[in-house]
C-alpha cells in the first residue's frame, strides 16, 4: 500500500489545477473550432473541386455561420483568460513550441478568412440583404475574383486548425490522457464529422444530404478506430497512462463515455446513416444531431478527464 | 549559475514552517501557498515507511510550462530560476495544465504565481525564507555549479532522489532519502 497525502497548504481547489483551471469554456471552444474546422474545410474542398452546385449548403450556407460559431468561441476563450484584459500579449509574441500560440495566431487568419466568405455568400442565407454602400459592393466584386486562393486557404486552415484543438491537449506530458498524438487527428476527425453533421442539418437538398450522410460515416469509422487505437495505446504504455485509460475502462467515466459518446454520438448514428443507405426511412435530422450532441460530449469528458489523470499523488 | 535545493525527508517532520514563512515573506493571498508538504505512507502494517517531503516549484531545466508559455510570461531567469512576469501573463492556465508537479496556481488578481526560490533574498545574500526558517534545517539551498556549495556537498555525499524524472523535466528539487 502507498498512500501519499498533502497535509498542508493545497486542500483547495483554487491550487489544485485538476479542480479548477479548464472549466467549460475550453471544451466548448474546442467543439466550436473543431466544427467551424469541419465546415471551411468542406467548403472549400468542394470549391475547388466544382461541386458548387452538388454541395450548395457546404459551399455557400453552412460557411455563412462559421464567423458567428468563431465569435462565440473566441468569447468563451476570452472568458477563460484569468488575467483577461491583458489578452493582446497573445499577439506581441509568438512562442513557437507553445500551441496556445499556434492557435491564436491561427485564428488570427481563420476569422477574417471565414468573414469574407461569408460575405460572399451572405445572400444565400438571407436573400434580400443589400450590401447598402457602394465601396461594399465593390469589395464584394473584388474579393469574389480570388476565390479560389481563399478555398485553398480554407482548406489548409481548417485542418490546422482542427488538428491544432487536439494538440493543443496532447503537448502536455503532465497530463497522461491528453500525452497522446492520436489526440489531433481524433479532434481533426471528430471536427470534420461534426462539420458535416452541421451540413446535413442545414441543406434542403435530398442529394447533398445523403452524400455528406455518406462521408460523415467514413468519418465516423475512422474515428472509431483511432479511439480503439488510442486506448490500446494507453494499456500497452506506462503505469499512468494505463490508469488514465482505467478512468474509461471500469471507472468513473465508463459509463458516460461508451453509453453517450461512444453508443449514441457515434454508433447510433451511423447505424441511422447506413440505414438510410439501405433506403429505410429514418427523419434526416436524428444521425446529425447525435454526432454534434457527441462531439461537444466527448470534448468536456475529455477535458476534464485529463486534468485528472496525473502522475502524483 | 544553477540554483538548486535538497530537502532531507530524514529529517523532515512535516511542521509546516516553510509553508507559512513563504506565504508570509511573499504575501501570498488567504487560501494558497507556494510550498506543501506531503506525507507518504508506504508499506503493509506493521512494516510501515513514512516519509516527509516539503516540495514547491522543481525549477526544471527543461520546463514544460516555459515551453508551453504563449506569450513568454513564463521565464527562466539568471540561476535556473522558473518565473512570471505578471503583466506579460494572460492567465490561459496553460503552464498549469503543463506542470507534472502542479506547483502553479491562478494569483486572485488572476495572473500565474508561483515559487521564485526568493530570489529578492537571493539579491540581499539570503536564503529563501523556507530554508531560511526550517527548524529541522532539512533544507539545503545553493549553486549547484559550485562544488563547495552546501547543496552541493549534500547531494554528493547522500542517496537522493528526484520527483518523476521520466516526466523529463530535468527537476532541481533532491530529495535525500
Amino acid at each position: 500500500m502507498r498512500e501519499e497525502l498533502i497535509v498542508s497548504g493545497r486542500s483547495n481547489p483554487l491550487i489544485d489545477p485538476h479542480l479548477e483551471i479548464w472549466e467549460w469554456q475550453i471544451p466548448a471552444y474546442l467543439f466550436l473550432g473543431g466544427l467551424a474546422a469541419g465546415i471551411l474545410f468542406f467548403a472549400g474542398l468542394f470549391y475547388l473541386r466544382g461541386r458548387e452546385d452538388k454541395y450548395p449548403t457546404a459551399v455557400r450556407v453552412a460557411p455563412v455561420f462559421v464567423p458567428v460559431l468563431l465569435a462565440i468561441g473566441l468569447l468563451f476563450l476570452f472568458l477563460d483568460l484569468k488575467h483577461k484584459f491583458y489578452f493582446w500579449r497573445l499577439y506581441t509574441s509568438f512562442s513557437i513550441e507553445s500551441p496556445t500560440s499556434w492557435g491564436a495566431w491561427t485564428l488570427l487568419l481563420v476569422m477574417p478568412l471565414s468573414v469574407i466568405w461569408a460575405a460572399l455568400y451572405i445572400e444565400s442565407v438571407f436573400p434580400k440583404w443589400d450590401w447598402k454602400y457602394t465601396w461594399a459592393k465593390d469589395a464584394i466584386k473584388f474579393l469574389s475574383g480570388y476565390k479560389r486562393e481563399m478555398a485553398w486557404g480554407m482548406v489548409v486552415l481548417a485542418i490546422i486548425l482542427g488538428i491544432y484543438t487536439g494538440i493543443l491537449l496532447s503537448a502536455f506530458n503532465a497530463r497522461p490522457l491528453w500525452n497522446t498524438s492520436i489526440l489531433g487527428p481524433l479532434f481533426l476527425t471528430s471536427g470534420l464529422s461534426t462539420g458535416a453533421a452541421f451540413i446535413v442539418l442545414l441543406s434542403k437538398n435530398k442529394t447533398e444530404r445523403h452524400a455528406m450522410g455518406m462521408i460523415d460515416l467514413m468519418l465516423i469509422s475512422i474515428e472509431v478506430a483511432l479511439i480503439i487505437h488510442m486506448f490500446m495505446g494507453f494499456k500497452a504504455s506506462t503505469r499512468v497512462q494505463i490508469e488514465a485509460a482505467d478512468m474509461f475502462l471500469g471507472g468513473q467515466f465508463t459509463a458516460t463515455f461508451w453509453v453517450f459518446v461512444f453508443s449514441l454520438g457515434l454508433i447510433v448514428p451511423a447505424f441511422l446513416e447506413f440505414m438510410e443507405t439501405k433506403g429505410k426511412r429514418i427523419p434526416f435530422y436524428i444521425a446529425p444531431s447525435l454526432v454534434i450532441f457527441g462531439g461537444i460530449l466527448f470534448r468536456f469528458i475529455m477535458v476534464h478527464a485529463g486534468q485528472l489523470s496525473r502522475w502524483l499523488y | 549559475m544553477r540554483y538548486a535545493m535538497a530537502i532531507d525527508t530524514k529529517k523532515c517532520v512535516g511542521c509546516s514552517d516553510c509553508v507559512v514563512a513563504c506565504q508570509t515573506e511573499n504575501n501570498v493571498p488567504h487560501g494558497y501557498a507556494r510550498d506543501w508538504i506531503i506525507e507518504v505512507i508506504d508499506g503493509t502494517y506493521p512494516q510501515l515507511e513514512l516519509e516527509y517531503r516539503s516540495e514547491r516549484c522543481n525549477h526544471c531545466d527543461n520546463a514544460p510550462c516555459v515551453r508551453c508559455c504563449p506569450t513568454g510570461a513564463s521565464f527562466i531567469a539568471d540561476g535556473g530560476i522558473v518565473k512570471v512576469e505578471h503583466d506579460k501573463c494572460i492567465g490561459c492556465g496553460a503552464c498549469i495544465a503543463a506542470c507534472p508537479y502542479d506547483a502553479r496556481f491562478v494569483h486572485p488578481e488572476g495572473y500565474v504565481d508561483k515559487c521564485t526560490f526568493c530570489d529578492h533574498r537571493l539579491e540581499k545574500g539570503q536564503d529563501p525564507a523556507c530554508v531560511a526558517v526550517c527548524p529541522t534545517k532539512c533544507l539545503y539551498f545553493g549553486d549547484m555549479d559550485d562544488p563547495n556549495s552546501e547543496v552541493s556537498k549534500v547531494v554528493k555525499k547522500r542517496k537522493f532522489k528526484t520527483l518523476i524524472p521520466e516526466a523529463g523535466t530535468e527537476p532541481q528539487l533532491y530529495f535525500l532519502i
